[in-house]
C-alpha cells in the first residue's frame, strides 16, 4: 500500500482498527479529539462499537468490561484524562487484561495547556494508579512509529495481559506526516479463555480485583512480577543514532527525540562525536543502552523538567555522567538550542 | 418422591459471609432463581461493585467481574457492547451507586443500555463500616454523622428510582423491598421483569431494593426489618416509576 | 535543496489549513519528507488559522516553525505583524494584497504581492484564492512542480473533486504569473 498522508490522531485510529480493535470508549480533550472522532465515524463501518462516555474514568471502565469480554479494546486522551483513567488502568492490571491507551500529553500540571509536552513519563511509566505495577509504555517518535507501535501494543496487550500505554504527544496527534499500512505480520495471541462470555456448560469466567488475604495478593504480585520479567527480557526496544563512534549521547524519546536527531546531525557536521540513544519502550526501559564505557555524558532531553533523567541516572549507574536539558510547559525544542546546550556540555571536545 | 423444593442452581454452594438480618441474601438468591427461571445462567455476567456484595462473584454461579467502586454500570457497559446477546447485570449498593457511582449510573441509564441494576438501598456504607450513605435518612445516625443526619448540613437523601426514572433511556424502574413475605414476591416478580426488558432490548432496567443494615444499623435482625417498614419505605415509597415495557409493546 | 519551512496564515475559511496540505501531499508525491502542522485549540477559535509545512530532504526534525521560516504565505491582515517576522532574511514572504493594504518594511526578504480575491473572482470561484497563492509560492520557492499540487489535487480533496482539477490549475498558474511578473 502506498503511503497516504496523515494525522497522527487519525492515523492511531486507522491502526487500531488495522489491528483488530472494534471498541472504543472515549471521552474528547484537545489535542486528541481527533482519535475518538474518526473512531466514531470508521469503527460503526467495521461492525465495531464507539461509545463516548460521560467521562475519561467511566471511559476506562468501560474499557475494562470490553477487555475482560474479550475484545481489542482501545481508549485515548491527554494528559489531565490520562490522570483521570489511573484508576480504571490499575483495575485492568490487578485483573491482568489487554487494553491499549493512547496519550497524546500536553503541558501540566493541572489543566496546563494544550501544547505539547512529556511531562507525564512519571505517570505513565513510573505508574499513576495505586499499587505495585508497571504497564507497558511505548514511545513513538513519528506517526509510521506511532502506527507500527499501535499495532504491536495489541498484540502485546493481548500476549502479556497487561494494558499497553501509547505515550505520544499533541505533536504527534495534530501533525501529518507521510505513513504506510503495511500490514506487518502481527504475532501468534493465547487464546482468551478467560473472557467473559457466560459460563455455558462449563467452568465460570471470573474476573477478579480483590485478595482478602494478603498472602494470596502478594503471590499474584509475584507472579505479575515474573511476567514484567519476561517482557523486560523480551520487548525492551530503543534505538541507537549515530552511536558506533560516539562518545557523548543524546537520550530522548518521542518529539524530542527527532528533534534531537536533527541537532546530532549538526554537531557531526561541525566534528562532534555525538549520538542519540532512543527508548522506544519507556517501561521496560532499555538500561542496558546505558552500559557503555566509551560515553563521557549521557546528555538526556526532554519536554519536560526532567523525568526520564531518573531511569538514565539509575541505568547508567553514575549520576554525575547525566546532564539534563529540557522545555516545560508546553514548549517545543529547537533544534539549534539542543545544539548549543550539547556545545556547552562538549566544550571543545571535538 | 417429587422434589417440591431445592436450592437455586444460580448460587454456587459458598457460604455467605452477611450478617445475620441483612437482605442481600435474600435478594442474592431472587436474582439467582429468575435467572434459572428465564434459563439465563448459562449466559449470565454479573459486574460486582465495592461495598458488601463485592464478595457477590463468589457466590452467584454466573461469569463476574469487580468493578471498581461506582463504575460498574461502565464496566457493564463495556461488556454488554461486546456481548449484546448476553445478560449483564450490575449489583450495587448505595455508596457505589448512589455516591461515587452516580454519573455511571445516570448515564449508563440515559444511552439506554441494556443492562440491568439490581441496586440495594440500605442507607448506610456496609463494608467500611456504618459511614454515612448518600441515602441515610434524616436525623439516621452514622459513624460519620455521628449526631443523625443534619440536611442543613450533610444535605438530603437521594432518591434514585425517582432520579432514574426521569431518564428516557430508562425502561424499566421500581422500587421494592424484602421486609415482608409479601414484598419478596413482589421484589422477584419486579425483577423478573427487569430482565425481561433487558432480553427484550428495550432498554435499562433498575430494581431498588429498600433492604436493612442490622449490624450498622444496630439494630437486632427483627428490628432492622421493622425500621424498614416504619422508617425507610415511607421516605422511599415502593412502587413501579417507570415502565415503558407497554408502550413499547405496542 | 535546503529545507522548507513554510507558513501559511489567515481567516478560517480561506484555506488556510487545506493550501499546506495540498503542498505537504505534493511534496510526498514528490519523494520528499514531509510534514503539516495545525496551529490548534482557542486559537483557531478566534477565527484565524495557521499551519507550518515543511518539505526536506531529510527526516523532519520539528514540523513546528517557531522562527527562521523559509516562507510565508498571510492571507489577512491580522496575520501580518506575526508572519512577516517569522520569515529569515532570504526567505520569502506571499501577501494576498486584496486584503492586506499594507507593505512589508523588511528589505532582506522577497515579497510577492497577489490580489488573490480579485484573481479568483475573474477565474470565477472565490474560493480559489489559496490555489492562486500556492501558485505564487512555488513559482519562486520550487518547494514542488505545478504538476505535483494536481496530482496531490484529489489526494487531499478526494476523487469526488476531480472535475475541479481544470479550474484549480489555472488557478495556480495565474498565481506562478503575478509572481513572475513581480521578480
Amino acid at each position: 500500500m502506498a503511503k497516504v498522508l496523515m494525522k497522527g490522531n487519525e492515523a492511531v485510529g486507522k491502526a487500531a482498527i488495522e489491528a483488530g480493535c472494534r471498541y472504543f470508549f472515549g471521552y474528547p480533550i484537545t489535542p486528541q479529539s481527533e482519535l475518538p472522532e474518526y473512531m466514531a465515524r470508521e469503527l460503526p463501518k467495521v461492525g465495531g462499537v464507539f461509545v463516548q462516555s460521560e467521562s475519561e474514568i467511566s471511559a476506562i471502565n468501560m474499557v475494562y468490561g470490553a477487555a475482560s469480554a474479550g475484545a481489542r479494546v482501545m481508549t485515548s486522551s491527554s494528559s489531565p484524562g490520562i490522570a483521570l483513567k489511573q484508576e480504571g488502568i490499575g483495575y485492568i492490571t490487578k485483573a491482568n487484561r489487554p487494553a491499549v491507551i493512547v496519550n497524546m500529553m500536553r503541558g501540566g500540571p493541572g489543566l496546563g495547556t494544550i501544547q505539547p509536552s512529556q511531562a507525564d513519563y512519571h505517570m505513565c511509566v513510573k505508574g499513576g494508579s495505586n499499587g505495585d505495577y508497571h504497564n507497558i509504555v511505548l514511545a513513538p517518535s513519528s506517526i509510521q512509529e506511532a502506527v507500527d507501535m499501535v499495532i504491536e501494543a495489541f498484540d502485546l496487550a493481548d500476549i502479556y495481559l497487561t494494558p499497553v500505554i501509547i505515550l505520544a504527544d499533541g505533536l504527534i496527534g495534530q501533525m501529518m506526516e507521510p505513513v504506510e499500512f503495511t500490514n506487518k505480520k502481527q504475532r501468534e495471541i493465547p487464546k482468551k479463555d478467560w473472557a467473559l462470555v457466560g459460563k455455558g456448560k462449563g467452568e465460570r469466567h471470573i474476573t477478579k480485583n480483590l485478595d482478602l488475604n494478603p498472602l494470596d495478593l502478594e503471590r499474584e504480585n509475584i507472579e505479575l512480577f515474573e511476567k514484567y520479567k519476561k517482557i523486560e527480557e523480551n520487548e525492551t526496544q530503543y534505538e541507537d543514532y549515530l552511536m558506533e563512534d560516539a562518545e557523548y549521547a543524546f537520550v530522548a524519546y518521542g518529539t524530542s527525540a527527532r528533534i534531537v536527531k536533527s541537532a546530532v546531525r549538526k554537531l557531526r557536521e561541525e566534528g562532534y562525536k555525538i549520538g542519540l540513544i532512543r527508548p522506544k519502550t519507556l517501561w521496560p526501559f532499555p538500561k542496558e543502552a546505558f552500559k557503555r564505557n566509551n560515553i563521557k555524558k549521557y546528555i538526556d532531553i526532554e519536554m519536560s523538567m526532567g523525568q526520564m533523567v531518573d531511569d538514565v541516572k539509575l541505568a547508567c549507574e553514575d549520576v554525575h555522567k547525566v546532564v539534563f536539558y529540557g522545555r516545560s510547559g508546553g514548549v517545543i525544542l529547537s533544534s539549534e538550542e539542543i545544539v548549543d546546550f550539547g556545545k556547552s556540555i562538549m566544550g571543545g571536545a571535538l | 418422591m417429587s422434589v417440591v423444593f431445592q436450592k437455586t442452581k444460580g448460587l454456587t454452594d459458598n457460604k455467605t459471609h452477611y450478617c445475620p438480618g441483612c437482605s442481600h441474601g435474600i435478594v442474592h438468591r431472587l436474582v439467582a432463581e429468575v435467572l434459572e427461571e428465564m434459563n439465563l445462567l448459562e449466559d449470565t455476567i454479573v459486574v460486582v461493585p465495592v461495598g458488601c456484595a463485592v464478595l457477590a462473584l463468589n457466590y452467584f454461579d454466573v461469569d463476574a467481574i469487580q468493578a471498581a467502586h461506582g463504575r460498574a454500570p461502565a464496566t457493564a457497559t463495556g461488556i454488554k457492547r461486546v456481548h449484546p446477546d448476553k445478560t449483564v447485570f450490575t449489583y450495587q449498593g448505595d455508596g457505589d451507586l448512589a455516591a461515587i457511582g452516580t454519573a455511571e449510573i445516570v448515564h449508563a441509564a440515559a444511552r439506554g443500555e441494556k443492562i440491568t441494576t439490581i441496586f440495594i438501598n440500605n442507607g448506610i456504607y456496609g463494608m467500611t463500616g456504618g459511614q454515612m450513605a448518600p441515602t441515610t435518612l434524616p436525623y439516621m445516625k452514622a459513624t460519620t454523622a455521628p449526631l443523625g443526619r443534619d440536611v442543613n448540613i450533610q444535605g438530603y437523601p437521594i432518591k434514585v428510582s425517582e432520579m432514574i426514572s426521569t431518564l428516557d433511556g430508562a425502561k424499566y424502574v421500581e422500587r421494592v423491598s424484602v421486609n415482608t413475605p409479601a414484598n419478596v414476591i413482589k421484589a422477584k416478580k419486579a425483577i423478573r421483569k427487569a430482565f425481561e426488558v433487558q432480553q427484550k432490548g428495550l432498554g435499562f432496567s433498575l430494581i431498588e431494593v429498600v433492604s436493612s443494615c442490622p449490624t450498622n444499623w444496630g439494630l437486632t435482625p427483627v428490628k432492622a426489618m421493622e425500621f424498614v417498614s416504619e422508617k425507610m419505605i415511607p421516605y422511599y415509597p415502593l412502587g413501579v416509576y417507570k415502565d415503558e415495557t407497554a408502550e413499547e409493546a405496542k | 535543496m535546503e529545507t522548507q519551512k513554510i507558513c501559511f496564515a489567515g481567516f478560517g475559511g480561506q484555506g488556510v489549513l487545506s493550501a499546506g496540505k495540498l503542498l505537504t501531499y505534493a511534496g510526498m508525491l514528490e519523494g520528499k519528507e514531509v510534514s503539516w502542522c495545525p496551529s490548534y485549540g482557542p486559537e483557531m477559535r478566534g477565527g484565524t488559522a495557521n499551519c507550518a509545512v515543511v518539505v526536506s530532504d531529510e527526516p523532519v526534525a520539528s514540523p513546528v516553525i517557531t522562527e527562521n521560516a523559509t516562507a510565508a504565505v498571510i492571507m489577512n491582515l491580522p496575520s501580518f505583524d506575526k508572519f512577516v517576522n517569522i520569515v529569515k532574511s532570504g526567505g520569502t514572504i506571499i501577501i494576498n494584497s486584496s486584503l492586506i493594504d499594507k507593505k512589508v518594511e523588511r528589505d532582506d526578504v522577497k515579497v510577492i504581492y497577489v490580489p488573490a480575491n480579485e484573481i479568483a473572482k475573474e477565474i470565477g470561484n472565490p474560493n480559489l484564492l489559496n490555489i492562486i497563492l500556492i501558485g505564487a509560492l512555488i513559482a519562486i520557492e520550487k518547494t514542488v512542480s505545478e504538476n505535483s499540487i494536481i496530482d496531490a489535487f484529489t489526494k487531499v480533496f478526494g476523487e469526488n473533486k476531480a472535475k475541479f482539477i481544470p479550474i484549480n490549475k489555472e488557478a495556480i498558474e495565474k498565481g506562478i504569473e503575478c509572481a513572475k511578473s513581480q521578480i
